[in-house]
């Protein structure tokens, strides 16, 4: 009732659109891009490099050289993974902010099978990529099975899980698992041969990560548009009251979504220390804050899956232009951390623009009208109605 | 109270209309309130009451007539006028920010408390306002730790201190304790003794009786009789005022009818002491239930005034909570019981169906289209379900003829519920839970904030399910509408089934007195 006094005053309100045209999203995203461009190049102007032959520097690098283009999609792999779980999650309002600490975790996981474990050859790959999603898998349950229990908020917990897992990793590369060779810094010793992935050619793109990627990312988005599992996630995001009523066991779901984003970021552990360094390494050189810069790929997916791909590519261009500007532009190492920060804030800032509208207020309306309804939280919001992912034009959502 | 002085009427309404959409929540109601008063407005719930209160308060505007205030014409715009006027209110839901001490709660109500420490120059205020009507307090407790009867206390001397002369409280004592309400009253004596005058929302006769000294009825929005102390009140007679007694004689016929078939049809709904235990307090169970049987093609209306158990027996029906203790047996067996409970989605496959209360947030998504809507609570079964996945084209061919079996009113079947009207997003509601002939429905005011039209054929399916051999228990509060449309009554109060009537036999006397809370 007060409510509705208050909105009686306003002139104009704020009306939620029945559902935000596709064209509309991807226009508020790109001018949000559009933007975070414009102040970088302000920074580049800052720094007294002249702008032009930056940006021409950054797409030479990043894009058009093919070293620098498989470095773009190399950083766009564990975005994907950790990225596509993020959606996920995010769909059915779990907030996890805890991939930092899962691909930590599949890195730990890996490590111990390649190091400790006595294989055959052929078998080590498949046994690390394994014991990564588990143990990414049980470092998500925690902070899941501690919200679906006692209700304890996930995102203070899966923040927090990221710090435990920085330190597990530090304290296994200086105490137990540290490498006899290593003096000054701390790793562990060298990964055999056989627990190494294959890369591309000349390149560091260790495609079988990639691959595992792309299939995941087409699994979840065949699991939200067709199965049972996708149907109670969008229920539960949208609303858990009607979702009790339909007999949604919330804790359930919500347990085997944050296990399966976990498990999809502890791949991208996994791919990281098979791929790339081949040890287990400093937690801050083993991800660069991938398990963060996921948050913004999925929101910038906007709950679509599919659309986690270009999403991830994106920032896999930030990431690789962070370096071109760091070595060849002798910018401040911070700088791509600027970018994202500016990427983020922008897309979450911009996110009401796609659902709705000023209208003015029709007086006769302001005494009897409803409340209008909460808008979802961002990532689901985007997709009223309609099923993430290809499979939308088989629904009866896509007739209309 | 001075009889010899010539009185004006404090507050004055003529003519006070207010519509909504498909209901006429006052319908031309005029009403006196006299210095040094006491004046209870009656009525059962949705019989305009609050609306009338909110109208007082500026929250509300009424379509038409005027109010006069101690002789002057009286248009609110704002609460915040009605307290510059001298009128507060103290809601049936309190208005106060838990985590705050009550001192600060009641600085939040002046606007021209100072910036820095706004508590500080209202202690003095709050102590003369609280000795003066004996209102203990104490200004520094949290208001999460307060208790209901506590907490209105702090209402009440928020309006005391906002200079009310006019209090006005929405049925105040459903959240009091009998020691807590003998409190109240003693309070609110001393109040109109000083010439002030006092608006008191209720249902609850036995309290009118004692505090008021005139009488409103209300009825569906109208005023349908006054009555005075000084010539006397009579339970029966409000009773009868409030509930009517025009359409018992309507149903009596159709009733004694079917009783014969119900009796020999089997019972599919069977409660044995069931009982859901409130959380927190020691105030006894939420609901208490010995005994409640529904037989296939029966209706039984459960009465009885909210807050009396009604949700909780609902919601051990229907699966939403398990009964502390107890069992709830469908067809002869507890569905999913013990280990097994999987919640609603035991009772659904047991064939239980439920028309929830909240139609918006509860019984349907809005985001969803109608057609997903449509399989909300069937969508783990055939022919939806195909193991792990699920077959939208199934969804899409049954969502298309329950369109049009139920004549839904929509653009298409893929269109968000939300942008539906109340009426069609019940009939996907009702579609949804009678298209697969239930054998137990559960229906909660079925019909609240529907037009006609829609009533009727929410009316009509509810009877259709019944003759198809469905238990049906129907929770409403509108009381003219369990007595139209069940075959059996029982009452609910404290959480006990106080009474069980035959509908056609039911006296209104009776059944207004057992609901609010006299034993006949």
């Amino acid at each position: 009732m007060i409510g509705a006094l208050r909105r009686r005053r306003a002139a104009r309100r704020w009306e939620p659109r029945a559902d935000a045209p596709a064209w509309r999203v991807m226009l508020v995203t790109i001018a949000a891009v559009a933007v975070a461009a414009l102040v970088v190049t302000w920074v580049f102007v800052a720094y007294g490099v002249a702008p032009g032959e930056a940006w021409a520097t950054i797409v030479r690098r990043t894009l058009l050289e093919p070293r620098g283009l498989s470095e773009t999609v190399r950083k766009a792999i564990p975005l994907l993974l950790a990225g596509i779980g993020l959606l996920l999650a995010f769909r059915a309002r779990f907030w996890n902010i805890g991939a930092e600490g899962q691909i930590l975790a599949g890195a730990i996981g890996a490590t111990a099978v390649a190091l400790f474990t006595e294989l055959p050859g052929p078998l080590v790959v498949p046994a690390m990529f394994l014991a990564g999603m588990l143990a990414g898998a049980a470092w998500g349950a925690v902070p899941a099975l501690l919200k679906a229990r006692m209700g304890v908020n996930e995102i203070i917990t899966t923040l927090m899980f990221n710090y435990i897992a920085l330190y597990l990793v530090r304290w296994l590369i200086n105490g137990p698992w540290k490498a006899r060779s290593a003096t000054g810094f701390s790793y562990s010793e060298r990964f055999p041969a056989e627990a190494v992935l294959p890369t591309l050619g000349a390149t560091r793109l260790h495609w079988p990560t990639l691959a595992i990627a792309l299939v995941l990312v087409a699994v979840v988005a065949l699991l939200l548009a067709r199965s049972r599992f996708g149907f109670e996630v969008e229920v539960l995001g949208r609303s858990p009251e009607a979702a009790r009523y339909a007999g949604i066991d919330a804790g359930r779901v919500t347990l085997l979504l944050a296990a399966l984003a976990a498990g999809a970021a502890g791949l991208a552990g996994v791919g990281e220390v098979a791929g790339i360094h081949r040890r287990l390494v400093e937690p801050t050189q083993l991800s660069l804050g991938y398990g963060y810069a996921a948050i913004l790929v999925a929101l910038l997916a906007r709950g679509k899956a599919l659309a986690v791909v270009p999403a991830a590519l994106f920032l896999g261009f930030v990431f690789a232009a962070g370096d071109v500007m760091r070595v060849s532009l002798r910018l401040p190492s911070q700088l791509p951390d600027v970018v994202t920060g500016l990427v983020l804030l922008l897309v979450v800032a911009s996110e009401p623009l796609t659902r709705g509208r000023w209208v003015r207020r029709d007086p006769a309306e302001a005494a009897t009208a409803p409340a209008a309804e909460a808008p979802v939280a961002p990532p689901a919001a985007a997709t009223a109605g309609a099923p993430a992912g290809g499979a939308a034009h088989a629904s009866p959502d896509g007739e209309g | 109270m001075n009889p010899e002085e010539p009185l004006q009427p404090r507050l004055s309404l003529r003519g006070i209309e207010k519509r909504y959409p498909g209901v006429r929540a006052l319908a031309g109601v005029d009403l006196d309130v006299m210095p040094g008063q006491v004046h209870a407005v009656l009525g059962e719930n949705g019989a305009g009451k609050s609306t009338l209160m909110h109208v007082v308060y500026g929250l509300v505007a009424p379509d038409e007539g005027s109010m006069t205030w101690e002789g002057e014409p009286l248009r609110l715009r704002s609460p915040r006028e009605a307290i510059a006027r001298g009128i507060g209110l103290v809601a049936q839901h309190f208005h106060l920010v838990e985590r705050h001490t009550v001192a600060e709660n009641l600085a939040l109500g002046f606007p021209d408390a100072p910036f820095w420490r706004p508590t500080r120059s209202l202690l003095p205020r709050l102590q003369a306002a609280a000795e003066r009507y004996g209102l203990a307090l104490d200004p520094g407790a949290q208001v999460r730790d307060l208790s209901p009867g506590e907490r209105q206390r702090v209402e009440i001397v928020k309006a005391l201190m906002q200079g009310a002369r006019l209090l006005v409280l929405d049925e105040p004592t459903s959240v009091l304790t009998p020691a807590e309400v003998d409190a109240l009253f003693a309070v609110l004596r001393r109040f109109v003794a000083e010439g002030s005058s006092v608006v008191f929302v209720s249902h609850k006769l036995a309290e009118v009786e004692v505090l008021a000294d005139v009488v409103t009825v209300l009825r569906r929005g109208a005023v349908v009789g006054r009555r005075s102390a000084a010539d006397g009140l009579d339970r029966r007679d409000l009773a009868r005022l409030m509930v009517g007694r025009d359409l018992a004689a309507a149903v009596a016929d159709r009733g004694r009818a079917r009783a014969a078939a119900i009796a020999a049809g089997p019972v599919r709904l069977r409660l044995t002491d069931v009982r859901v235990d409130a959380p927190g307090r020691a105030q006894g169970p939420a609901l208490n239930v010995a005994s409640l049987e529904v037989r296939g093609g029966e209706i039984v209306g459960i009465a009885g005034v909210a807050g009396n158990g009604q949700s909780e027996l609902v919601a051990v029906v229907a699966g939403l909570r398990a009964p502390s203790a107890g069992t709830v047996e469908v067809d002869g067996r507890e569905p999913g019981s013990g280990r097994r409970r999987r919640g609603a989605r035991s009772q659904v496959d047991a064939g239980v169906a439920l028309v929830p209360e909240d139609r918006t947030k509860v019984g349907v998504v809005g985001d969803l289209s109608v057609a997903r809507n449509l399989a909300l609570r069937h969508a783990h079964r055939r022919p939806f379900a195909r193991g792990m996945w699920i077959d939208w084209q199934a969804v899409g061919r049954v969502s298309q003829s329950a369109v049009e079996a139920y004549d839904i009113a929509t653009p298409s079947t893929g269109t968000p519920a939300r942008l539906l009207s109340g009426g069609n997003v019940q009939k996907v509601i009702l579609a949804r839970e009678l298209d697969r002939d239930p054998g137990v429905v559960v229906a909660v005011h079925p019909t609240y904030g529907l037009d006609v039209a829609a009533t009727s054929q929410t009316h009509e399916r509810l009877l259709a399910a019944a003759g198809r051999g469905a238990a049906v228990l129907l929770v409403s509060e509108d009381l003219d509408e369990v007595l139209s449309l069940s075959d059996r009554v029982a009452v609910l109060s404290g959480g006990r089934v106080v009474a069980t009537m035959a509908a056609a036999d039911a006296d209104p006397e009776a059944l207004g007195l057992a609901m609010a809370g006299v034993s006949a």
